[in-house]
């Protein structure tokens, strides 16, 4: 059992948001969903205010040992997700983490009142991977407008709140600490890296494959970025991390711990596998017989911490 | 109609696989899968060496329509076009697929009485697949049968061999076997001859908005399986869209990836 905010899980491995969806998925495979689930808590999609469509086709690109997409966010808006959504995913047998998305403070204040008042759900993250409406620049890209948006969204719930951080950013960790500041009980990273592709088809008149223009990456390429980052955070913050990037096996998940990761999320390894969060979790624990990560993690961030300093 | 996937991927071995013109039809053991439905669909990757091909690709599984399946065995016909298919395409008995499904819904019978009495099975390419096997269940139902598919050239057109109990008649690009031209102009001709009837289409994307739009003007009621990118099959990476009629859009992987012509927007290009 492993304690993360508050919460009592079964196991180190959850589900990164956007990335399963319980609901769809019980429909494929049925009950047996529920009997063997495969993370210690759910992350739900992002969550918007308003309903959202999302993006025009095509979504999805693939690339080396990844893929992009452009997926948009779609979803039925708070008030369809607590609705229709909140009943079904309430009966999963694990821990519920609500994700939810806002363009201004005004808008992340209503969705995480409103989250927050719903037993059901067991902590709220928020998706700072939004653009500012007035800058433009995403809120989550600096310390000092995502210190903002914590600062005025804190006090209106008590339940632990994550802040999904991005890694389209000069410092990821100084951004994490205004989190840590503004009393974020929690930090998850890493988001997709922004990313596109052109459409091979047209060559002549260059143009982007994605029906959004552009993406973000996902899946093994971007594992060493996530470690590097996760490990970076793990020595500036002392809250809790949910690490994630690219891992797909037990070994993946064991060195994004030793990096400082309390959780970690399996996104993309999800889609190739629907049952890669148990078996994630299993390798991860045998593994972990092997060693204790609790002597290892200062090796580690050490290690990484002086590659870094000499890596340019 | 929709059959429950186990949950998880299965590690399946390939029994046999064979050349069918231009296609390859690999044949695999699936003791452990249920009995699919016509129009479902399986995400198929190998076992072994699944990416470092063409560009560091495949990565992600590749999204089937079965073309058979008896008694704990599947089969897949697929066209080498790309690295994902390449692969499945170099694979021979005793070689492993990472196999999850059956996944989607499938084909349904017409519940309407004027056009139950006759299924047109219109498609082409890799689009036999899902037809062929919705042409096996068909067969002793009392529905009269008929299909007309579309190659590109007598090599492509060996294809219309895996549909083995009904009367078939084919349409090649070049010309090489049967009518000169597409498939369409045989399904419009059939229409216009006789449109008490339910049409089954599956095939390339413009030719699956061909057959929607002469359906929809003649009132004709069609079931469309459709082919859309995506990710995983299960409606986790939302990548598979399609737009519905008053619903924006809808994933192609739970919501069919069979629909209702009238209920498409259009058939998207990718």
């Amino acid at each position: 059992m492993i304690g993360f905010c508050g919460l009592t899980l079964a196991h180190p491995i959850v589900n990164g948001s956007g990335t399963f969806d319980a609901i769809a998925a019980q429909r494929a495979f049925g009950d047996a969903l529920i009997q063997d689930f495969p993370f210690s808590a759910f992350v739900s999609k992002t969550i918007t205010l308003a309903p959202r469509d999302g993006n025009p086709p095509p979504r999805l690109w693939e690339t080396p040992a990844g893929m992009i997409n452009s997926i948009g966010l779609p979803n039925r808006g708070l008030e369809g997700y607590l609705e229709h959504d909140l009943p079904l995913l309430a009966r999963l047998p694990v821990p519920l983490i609500t994700n939810v998305m806002g363009s201004t403070a005004e808008e992340v204040s209503r969705l995480v009142e409103a989250i927050g008042e719903r037993d059901e759900i067991a902590a709220i993250e928020l998706n700072v991977s939004c653009p500012n409406v007035s800058t433009g620049l995403d809120i989550g890209a600096n310390p000092e407008s995502l210190g903002a948006l914590v600062r005025a969204v804190r006090p209106l719930t008590g339940k632990p709140l994550i802040v999904k951080l991005t890694p389209n950013t000069a410092d990821v960790a100084n951004v994490a600490v205004a989190a840590e500041n503004e009393g974020a009980d929690a930090v998850s990273l890493i988001n997709t890296l922004r990313a596109t592709a052109f459409d091979p088809g047209q060559r002549d008149t260059p143009r982007p494959w994605l029906g959004g223009g552009t993406g973000g990456l996902s899946g093994p390429a971007i594992r060493g970025v996530a470690l590097a980052q996760v490990a970076s955070v793990a020595q500036r913050v002392g809250i809790p991390i949910i690490g994630m990037g690219g891992v797909g096996t037990g070994e993946h998940a064991y060195d994004l711990l030793s990096a400082g990761a309390k959780l970690v999320a399996v996104g993309t390894e999800n889609f190739r596998d629907p049952a890669a969060g148990s078996r994630i979790a299993a390798e991860l624990k045998s593994l972990q017989i092997a060693e204790t990560p609790s002597t290892s993690v200062k090796m580690a961030q050490a290690q990484v911490e002086v590659d870094m300093n000499s890596s340019d | 109609m929709r059959v429950t996937a186990p949950f998880g991927r299965r590690r399946v071995t390939l029994t046999s696989a064979d050349d069918v013109g231009a296609y390859r039809v690999l044949h695999a053991a699936d003791p452990d899968g249920p009995l699919p439905w016509p129009g479902q669909f399986y995400m198929l990757a190998s076992a072994e060496r699944w990416g470092a091909g063409h560009d560091e690709r495949p990565f992600l599984p590749r999204a089937l329509s079965f073309l058979a399946a008896t008694d704990g065995r599947l089969s897949f016909m697929l066209e080498d076009v790309g690295p994902g298919t390449r692969r499945l395409c170099e694979l021979g008995a005793g070689d492993e697929l990472w196999l999850t499904g059956p996944l989607g819904s499938g084909f349904t019978l017409p519940d309407d009485e004027a056009t139950a009495a006759r299924a047109i099975l219109a498609g082409g390419g890799v689009g036999v697949p899902p037809l062929a096997a919705w042409a096996a269940a068909l067969a002793g139902s009392g529905l009269a049968v008929e299909a007309l598919l579309g190659f590109r050239d007598a090599e492509h057109a060996e294809g219309a061999r895996l549909l083995a109990s009904v009367d078939v008649r084919v349409a090649t690009d070049d010309g090489s076997v049967g009518h000169h031209g597409l498939v369409t102009e045989l399904l419009a001709a059939e229409l216009d001859r006789d449109a008490a009837a339910t049409v089954y289409a599956c095939g390339p994307p413009a030719m699956l908005e061909a057959v929607r739009a002469l359906c929809n003007e003649r009132g004709v009621g069609a079931q469309l399986a459709l082919e859309a990118g995506m990710a995983c099959g299960f409606g986790a990476c939302f990548g598979c869209v399609v737009p519905v009629r008053d619903d924006g859009y809808v994933r192609a992987c739970v919501e069919g990836a069979v629909f209702d012509a009238g209920r498409l927007e259009g058939v998207p290009a990718h």
